[in-house]
């Protein structure tokens, strides 16, 4: 990363801090969540997130002007379809058993509203080389908290951390920690510690219709 | 799952995807919405309508295009264009959406406006492209029959989660929560004791 005072640094900072889309702005929670119970899956997850954030708002900026307006959500949902379908072909190809763990939830990277919402709120507003930066932040954020999440998960539901044992003997792994429940507790929890380390960052209410 | 329909197994499937394999409670599809608008339960009660309908059609619709065009050796094609079911899945999803709207706009206003606003947000709804997602898992074997009766249960399910959020919400107001957890932090703390609440249905019915 670049020095501070770096006009290129902004973007991806902001992505990981002050507008982190999963713990300030609260968007992009769907998939985040299903993949988190091992920290291999969340790690190419977040892989394949961050590519296909920062190439659609590449591809969506330089496309900005020759876009007509009224047709530039389907435009955007074309593009970014088009490279989820490069994420999921490659790790069918090229990593069957991890296409295969992560199932359906690489196609569910399309409705991933930071995605579509980074292209639309910045993208389309901004050069080329800021956008792709901005894409790769807002991913960059996501994919860490995900980490985060996944790294409670992990050893507290089956007892190991990237496969590795790391528990005690006679540890009983918690069923209900590598289950649904356990996800949106430990997602809970990652961001009550996060926001009681930065009060400053305001907790950004809702308007009713989203 | 067989794949022959009787009755008693689209039972099964439609109620195994309200109680036991809920979209939002166990597959974690459709949060985004589900925490922006489950504050007031008439909103969440218009949304869960729109999302069961739109789910629904949709669903129908990607199968009798997933299994007539895309799959190989299907009637209408028969090259195999799986890879590009993302693709047509999204866009048949975004344009139902868009036709739904002009639709009630022309003819029914007075749904229209009650329902509009949720209308372009049910495009990036993940729970809609999630049902037509899972129905094609090749494991459940899924008939035309069982879709339809996945695609309404899984709608269902959403409505139903979100109007239980929407009720406890409204009590939530009242209640004295530490600063940070406010808002998103409770909200998700919640939804997972909603979850394992519903894991006391878990042996009632089986998907698959």
């Amino acid at each position: 990363m670049a020095g501070p005072g770096s006009d290129y640094a902004k973007p991806v900072k902001d992505g990981i801090a002050a507008q982190n889309p999963v713990l300030v702005q609260a968007l992009g929670i769907c998939s985040a969540l299903a993949v988190t119970g091992l920290v291999s899956t969340t790690l190419v997850m977040g892989a394949a997130l961050l590519f296909v954030a920062s190439f659609s708002s590449l591809a969506v900026s330089l496309l900005r002007n020759a876009v007509p307006h009224k047709v530039r959500l389907i435009i955007q949902m074309l593009v970014i379809s088009t490279l989820v379908i490069l994420v999921h072909l490659y790790l069918r190809a090229y990593h069957f058993e991890m296409s295969a763990a992560l199932g359906p939830y690489v196609g569910l990277i399309i409705t991933n509203c930071i995605i579509l919402g980074r292209c639309e709120g910045y993208a389309m507003r901004n050069g080329p080389v800021m956008a792709f930066l901005d894409g790769l932040g807002s991913a960059a954020g996501y994919a860490l908290v995900l980490l985060a999440i996944a790294i409670i998960r992990e050893p507290l539901g089956s007892g190991t951390l990237l496969g590795y044992a790391v528990t005690p003997k006679g540890f009983q792994p918690a069923l209900f920690v590598s289950g649904p429940p356990g996800a949106f507790i430990a997602m809970g929890v990652v961001v009550w510690i996060v926001r009681a380390i930065y009060p400053e960052e305001e907790v950004t209410e809702h308007p009713e219709a989203l | 799952m067989h794949a022959d329909a009787t009755f008693s197994t689209l039972v099964v499937v439609f109620l195994a995807a309200i109680l036991t394999n809920n979209i939002l409670l166990s597959k974690f599809l459709g949060m985004c919405s589900f925490i922006g608008i489950s504050r007031n339960i008439h909103t969440a009660l218009g949304m869960g309508i729109a999302v069961t309908f739109v789910t629904f059609c949709t669903a129908v619709l990607n199968y009798a295009i997933y299994y007539g065009i895309l799959v190989e050796g299907a009637p209408w094609c028969a090259a195999d264009l799986t890879y590009l079911s993302f693709l047509c899945f999204i866009m048949v999803i975004a344009g139902f959406v868009q036709l739904v709207e002009m639709v009630l706009e022309r003819f029914i206003p007075a749904l229209y406006y009650n329902f509009g606003i949720f209308l372009p947000l049910i495009t990036v709804n993940c729970a809609i492209l999630g049902v037509s997602l899972f129905m094609i898992d090749p494991n459940l074997k899924f008939g035309f029959k069982q879709t339809a009766a996945y695609g309404l249960g899984s709608g269902l399910g959403w409505m139903l989660a979100i109007c239980l959020m929407a009720g406890i919400r409204q009590k939530l107001e009242l209640a004295d929560i530490p600063k940070p957890l406010r808002g998103l932090g409770i909200t998700v703390i919640i939804t997972g004791l909603m979850a394992m609440a519903f894991l006391g249905f878990q042996g009632i019915v089986d998907l698959g």
